[in-house]
């Protein structure tokens, strides 16, 4: 049979070269690997440099040749760029932060390591956090009491024990300012309206004068009221303020000298004597702080609670807008429009959506949010506050509702899907009981589609925690006074300006008055950003998968 | 969906139904009614899914109390007659119906029947088993919950006389509160059923609802239904011929659409009138 047997050589036999698919599929591994590993590289890189910036690194102390001393901490270390001729100038150049803002003017400086004489790290070199002009290094020379008594700097305990009342006088300091605004909030508010009215167009009436008369009398009577009180607050905070400014710390660094008030001391870290164990206890701390305080310095020092805070709060905000809209637009859409070219048009309408670019939709937000809805807002309830704006500028309200406009269709698209996955039998079997057709949605249709919802939510709350653009326009701020949520009614201020994460990272890095000692801070905040998204994820994936885990048993 | 039918014979017996449980309606004058009570009907009824011509011009009477076997071919619109009875085609765009669909004396396509209480009194179990993704309990309850039915105790009551009543009780008595998707294929059918049953109605549509099960849950349907046909309608549409010869008393063969013959079980599988019944029930095709 020589038919059949040269049917068979076609297919048995060496095998000539590769197989023929083989180099495609190399190439989408390939692929998939640079994908995989240009993640990992962002994560790495981020992470490295934030945790970097907690970590207490070594003081070092360099004698150069002409005899200067410089004391920091060492940055980086790079080759001398060549200035003329291509020619290799000599060796390589280290990046010290030397601190000091306020002689230096900067917190970096270059060394040659040419001109080094003499690199140590002595125990004895401290850096202060300070409230002011950042950090400060350098060798503890002098520390003196509130009476001007000099304290043994020799004697760890004698310092320590100073610092220990400087803390407490800051601590005490705090709690009175806050009873000062306490004692004072009654007359504050007085004063406002007074402000308010003398501003507005009632202010020329008659009626408008006889009340101003009478407010300017309610002012005087409440200060008059709250002044012995007052007055004692006050003299305990002056003697405070005196003595945390009396009371003080000079540090030596080469040739200058610094005198740091125990007022603005808020660390002093020996960072050269910490132990491992020590060391990983303060980049602990150092991140909680970075989390939990208020920023500081134009934002160059801090942290960055007022941002996280007002990005959760839009999130939140958000989602509470965006998931009733886009769930509602989703079951009009899938249960009970009818089939046909409206329709299909208002589908490639929301799938095209979503592609608008997100500065549109913060063009849309100010225009129509802030300017049209909180102009009206404004005339119709807060119209004895014009020409001051409540609701017409910027402001989480208006954010949050631009961001639940932007993130809408990933709403409306994942719950369409998750109703069409709702097999038909169930649909079927509860009209057959007798249930009405809302009934079957509610009670049936919906929570069956409940982790489709959910699958939007978490796309949603994915692309809101890092949009930045539409936030610029409708009320994110450098620098917000007051968080939007706080303890004077109604406790939630929805018409305030918030800062936000995303717009923080932009802020520090680009428009920071000192970009390069923010730079970590950058870093960090970003792997705050990339931390919180993922947590918000995390939380709707795990109860996507509890109810998901009710539909399962499911037989086919 | 629209309707257009000769002037229809118009019944204003008010919308109040007997319970068949209740022993005092179960035994009285069974024995005269039993043949001559019509509780479904159809007359001259004509469906079309757009263009195609799916049922054409049906006459069909099944007597109360009895169950009645839709038999025939796949494609020849034995389930499509069956949700005529509790309106189900109307869920489906562009299902156009012509004729007259009569339940207990009263035409389903009267501008005022109230589509919701149809159904709970004509229920309907379905080919696949489609228990809801919740407890057994819940399952149940379904139905009478969503037509306003309160109370744990009646809902409860309820539930075990449903269970009791698909033959399911003993089974699930322990677990009332687990996920009916946890039961076996059968059970599901039975729990389907059941829910089916708790509706209190007095006609069952049952749509091939053992054809996804292994005999011995094929089994334990068939006597649950001979059970229940004590007290209910029912229609079954079956592709099982054997089936249908131990359950149905009536037995109804459709094809293309059409009713080919009715009759007694018996007389269709031993002496049917057409050579064409014949063919079928002795394998010749289908």
């Amino acid at each position: 049979m020589p038919d059949s047997e040269a049917r068979e050589m076609s297919f048995v036999g060496a095998s000539r070269g590769l197989p023929s698919g083989l180099p495609g599929i190399w190439g989408t591994a390939l692929a998939t690997l640079i994908v995989l590993l240009m993640l990992a590289a962002l994560m790495w890189i981020v992470a490295v440099n934030a945790f970097g910036w907690f970590w207490p690194a070594r003081i070092s102390e360099f004698i150069l040749e002409n005899g200067s001393v410089r004391i920091g901490e060492v940055v980086g270390r790079e080759p001398i760029p060549s200035t003329e001729s291509g020619i290799d100038a000599a060796g390589h150049r280290i990046q010290l932060k030397t601190g000091n803002r306020e002689l230096t003017r900067a917190d970096f400086l270059w060394v040659d390591e040419a001109e080094i004489v003499e690199e140590s790290q002595p125990g004895d070199l401290v850096r202060v956090v300070r409230t002011e002009y950042g950090d400060a290094f350098g060798r503890i020379e002098g520390a003196f009491r509130e009476d001007g008594t000099e304290v043994d700097t020799n004697s760890p305990q004698a310092l320590e024990a100073l610092l220990e009342t400087g803390e407490e006088w800051r601590r005490e300091r705090r709690r009175l300012e806050e009873a000062r605004d306490d004692l004072r909030r009654p007359l504050t508010r007085l004063e406002e309206r007074l402000d308010l009215l003398e501003r507005s167009t009632r202010a020329k009436s008659p009626e408008g004068e006889q009340e101003i008369a009478e407010l300017a009398e309610a002012v005087s009577a409440e200060a008059e009221r709250l002044a012995p009180r007052l007055d004692a607050l006050l003299h305990d905070l002056d003697e405070y303020s005196r003595r945390l400014m009396d009371s003080r710390i000079v540090l030596v660094s080469g040739a200058d000298e610094i005198e740091v008030p125990l007022a603005n001391v808020i660390e002093v870290v020996w960072s050269n004597k910490l132990g491992f164990s020590s060391r990983v206890l303060h980049a602990a701390r150092e991140g909680v702080l970075f989390l939990f305080s208020e920023p500081r310095e134009a934002n160059t020092e801090g942290g960055i609670f007022p941002a996280l805070f007002g990005t959760v709060l839009l999130v939140l905000l958000m989602s509470v807008a965006v998931v009733p809209l886009g769930v509602v637009t989703a079951v009009y859409m899938a249960e009970y429009a009818r089939p046909g070219l409206p329709l299909r048009l208002a589908n490639q309408a929301v799938n095209n959506l979503a592609g608008v670019p997100s500065i549109v939709f913060g063009m849309f937000g100010l225009a129509f949010f802030v300017y049209q809805v909180g102009g009206s807002v404004d005339k119709t309830f807060f119209s004895d506050k014009l020409p001051t704006p409540t609701f017409g500028t910027g402001g989480v309200l208006w954010a949050s509702l631009t961001l639940a406009l932007l993130t809408v269709p990933v709403v409306v698209v994942a719950t369409r899907e998750g109703l069409m996955a709702v097999p038909t039998s169930w649909r079927d079997g509860s009209l057959a009981l007798g249930a009405t057709r809302w009934q079957t949605l509610r009670q049936i249709i919906l929570p069956a589609a409940m982790p489709g919802i959910l699958t939007g939510l978490i796309l949603a709350v994915s692309r809101a925690a890092g949009e930045v653009a539409p936030l610029m326009l409708t009320g994110a701020v450098k620098l917000a006074p007051s968080l939007p949520v706080d303890a004077t009614a109604p406790f939630l201020h929805l018409q305030r300006k918030f800062m936000h994460l995303g717009f923080h990272i932009y802020d520090i890095s680009m428009q920071s008055p000192n970009v390069e000692a923010a730079k970590p801070m950058a870093f960090a905040t970003t792997l705050v950003l990339l931390l919180l998204v993922i947590l918000l994820n995390l939380t709707a994936i795990v109860i996507r998968r509890r109810l998901r885990r009710a539909y399962q048993g499911q037989v086919v | 969906m629209e309707f257009s039918g000769n002037e229809m014979m118009v019944n204003d017996q008010p919308n109040v139904f007997r319970n068949p449980l209740d022993p005092k309606n179960a035994t009285k004058g069974r024995a005269e009614e039993a043949t001559t009570d019509i509780a479904l009907e159809s007359d001259g009824l004509h469906l079309f899914y757009g263009e195609t011509h799916a049922l054409k011009g049906i006459d069909l009477e099944m007597p109360a109390r009895q169950i009645t076997a839709l038999i025939g071919p796949s494609g020849c619109g034995k389930s499509t007659y069956l949700r005529c009875f509790n309106r189900m085609n109307d869920m489906i765009e562009g299902v156009r119906v012509e004729g007259k669909v009569v339940v207990e004396g009263m035409d389903v396509h009267r501008p005022d029947v109230d589509l919701e209480r149809l159904r709970k009194r004509v229920g309907m179990v379905f080919q696949k088993s489609n228990p809801f993704p919740m407890s057994i309990r819940e399952n149940i309850s379904y139905g009478p919950r969503m037509t306003g039915i309160r109370g744990r105790g009646r809902l409860d009551e309820l539930v075990e006389r449903s269970l009791r009543q698909a033959d399911l009780w003993e089974e699930v008595r322990d677990r009332l509160d687990n996920s009916a998707l946890d039961l076996s294929g059968g059970q599901q059918q039975r729990l389907c059923i059941a829910r089916t049953l708790a509706n209190e109605p007095d006609i069952l549509l049952l749509d091939e609802p053992a054809s996804a099960l292994d005999p011995i849950s094929t089994a334990k349907i068939e006597e649950t239904l001979f059970q229940l046909k004590e007290a209910y309608t029912i229609v079954i549409v079956t592709h099982n011929l054997q089936q249908a010869a131990r359950i149905a008393d009536r037995t109804a063969f459709f094809m293309l659409g059409e009713l080919v013959e009715v009759g007694d079980t018996t007389t269709m599988f031993t002496k049917p009138a057409k050579a064409i019944t014949e063919e079928y029930i002795t394998g010749r095709f289908g």
